[in-house]
Formats: C-alpha cells, structure tokens, sequence
C-alpha cells in the first residue's frame, strides 16, 4: 500500500442534515445558553437573583461587545 | 461514514475520522485554545482601558457626591478570573457553534477544502456576528450606557447580530443562485452588495444609541473598542485556522488507515 497517493481532486462530501440536526439543537441550544450567561444573564434578563454572574464576567462582558448595565 | 469522493470513493470508517459530535468537541476545544489567547490579549489590551474607564467612574461618582459602589465581586477577580471564564466559555461556545455550521456547510454550500471551507466559514461569521452589529452598536467601556436602557440595548443588539446573519445567508444565497449565469466573480459581487445593501438598511432603520457621557476621554473610548475587536478577531481567527488545520489532519490520518 506504500504507492497509495491521494488524489488531489478529491471533492468534500457533505455530512448527511439526519444526522447534524440533533446534534445542532442540542448542542446549539447549550452553546447559545452558555453565551447568555455570559453576555447578558442579570442585565437585561434575570434566570437568578442578584448580581453575582454579573459582576463576576463584568469585564469580559464588556470587552466581548455586548451591552452592559 | 462517506467524506471524500474520487472516483474510487474512499470510505472513511465512522468513529475514526469524522462524525458531527467529534466535529462539535473538537470545535469547543479549539475555542477553548482560541478563549485563552483572546484572554492574553484581553489582558494586555483590554483591561488598562476598563480600569481607565473605572476610574473615570469613580471620580465622576466623588464629583457628584455619591458613595461608591459596594464591591461584589472585586476588580482583581473581576480583571482575572472573571474575565478569564467569560471569554474562554465564550470562545467554547462559539468554537461549538463553530463546528455545526462547518458541518452543514462543508460539502453542501461549498466545495472548498476542509481548511479553506473553514477559514471563510470563520471569515463570514466574524464580519456577521461581530463587525457589523458593533458598527452598529460599537462595544462600550464601564460607565458608558444608561442602567435604564439596558433591555432596549441588549434587544437591540441581539436583533442587529440576527438580522447581519440572515443578510450574510441570503447574500451568500444568491451568489450560489446567480453563479450560472453571472460567473463566480461577478456573482461573488452582488453577493457582496447585495449584504451592504440589506445591512445600510437596517442600520438606517434601527435606532441610534449614544449613551457617552460628554466628559468621557475619547482615547480611552477609541482604544477600548480597538481591544474588542482585537479580542474578538483573535477568536474567530483562531477557531478558523486551528479547526481546519485539525479537521484536515484527522481526515487524512482516517483515510490513510483506511485505504
């Protein structure tokens, strides 16, 4: 098998949508959650009370670009 | 699983190269890589802005007569740890978004290679999740914006991010639809304009927000933005290389084991 070259004109072939969906809720939806905490969880919207997430991510919040106090 | 063709068709076994959640781990652990570098220069860029900005603040505040704030969590945590965890957790997040985007796009959108595809992926997503809801809606300092508009704000931002991303698919759809007839290039151009077009427009529709305070340093401002877009840069240019450059290699491992 030493002479086996890989052709260079190989063409991608695309993963089937059946089974990225689930996948892309899921984790989507846990990804997009993990930016809410961080991007705006206690500003405009508040899932807990006080200011702890907050003030803990402040300056990262800040410095990603999204709306702060 | 199948995932390159040449005539003869290689079969990469499933479990070794490629399935969308290795794509999707791999894609977090990238930004992870990527949340770390972007918290490096955070550090270096970022953070004597905010403490300037702080700063300001405080003796705006004095000026005024009011006590400070009570301290929650304090500025060490806040410039260290805290600024750690928010920009690594985001860059994860943003590296698994990452990777499911590629995984729908690759092959099906575009017949780019692996590295290619996920540089313009990563190219595309920067320009419309970044860059143009902050031409719109630029990143702020501490004590620039209204506490009583932040939900207006925060809307506000969050529509311009999901109206640029529609703009950017249709803009990027009818390239493809028009390639036919117009060619790649000229097709590539009124993909191109056709996006300006659709994003002048919601620019002009949505409401400014100038929340400046008149005395605030103007250096401090313009430097602190500079610091977000370099921090958010380094993110999706790392995502984007780094998750090619790994996506390819493990494609090419998983087709030499199996040929």
């Amino acid at each position: 098998m030493a002479n086996v070259t890989l052709a260079p004109t190989r063409t991608p072939v695309a993963i089937p949508l059946r089974e990225i969906l689930p996948w892309a809720i899921l984790g989507g939806l846990l990804m997009l959650l993990a930016i809410y905490f961080i991007g705006a969880e206690q500003g405009a919207t508040s899932l807990f009370k006080g200011m702890y997430v907050h003030e803990f991510v402040h300056d990262g919040r800040h410095l990603l670009g999204f709306p702060c106090h | 699983m199948r995932f390159f063709e040449n005539g003869r068709s290689w079969i990469v076994p499933r479990g070794i190269a490629v399935s969308i959640h290795h794509l999707i781990i791999r894609g977090m652990l990238v930004g992870i890589v990527a949340g770390l570098l972007a918290f490096g220069f955070a550090k270096i860029f970022g953070e004597p802005q905010v403490d300037r900005a702080i700063a300001f603040e405080s003796a705006e505040a004095k000026a005024k007569g009011e006590a400070p704030d009570e301290e929650l969590v304090s500025r060490q945590v806040q410039a260290s740890i805290g600024l750690l965890t928010g920009v690594v957790v985001y860059g994860s997040a943003l590296g698994g978004l990452f990777a499911i985007a590629f995984a729908a796009c690759y092959g099906r959108f575009t017949k780019l290679s692996v590295k290619s595809a996920a540089a313009l992926i990563a190219l595309l997503g920067f320009i419309a999740v970044y860059v143009v809801p902050y031409l719109k809606y630029p990143a702020n300092p501490p004590s620039v914006g209204e506490p009583a508009t932040i939900g207006m704000r925060t809307g506000l931002y969050f529509s311009m991010i999901v109206i640029s991303l529609i703009a950017m698919v249709a803009a990027v759809s009818l390239k493809r639809l028009s390639e036919k007839r117009l060619g790649r290039w000229n097709a590539t151009v009124l993909g191109g304009v056709a996006f300006l077009v659709l994003i002048a427009i919601a620019q002009i529709a949505l409401p400014a927000i100038n929340e400046v305070p008149g005395e605030f340093p103007a250096s401090t401002l313009w430097q602190f933005r500079l610091a977000s877009l370099g921090i958010q840069a380094v993110l999706w240019t790392v995502i984007g290389l780094l998750f090619g450059e790994l996506t390819d290699r493990s494609l090419r491992g998983g087709i030499s084991r199996s040929a």
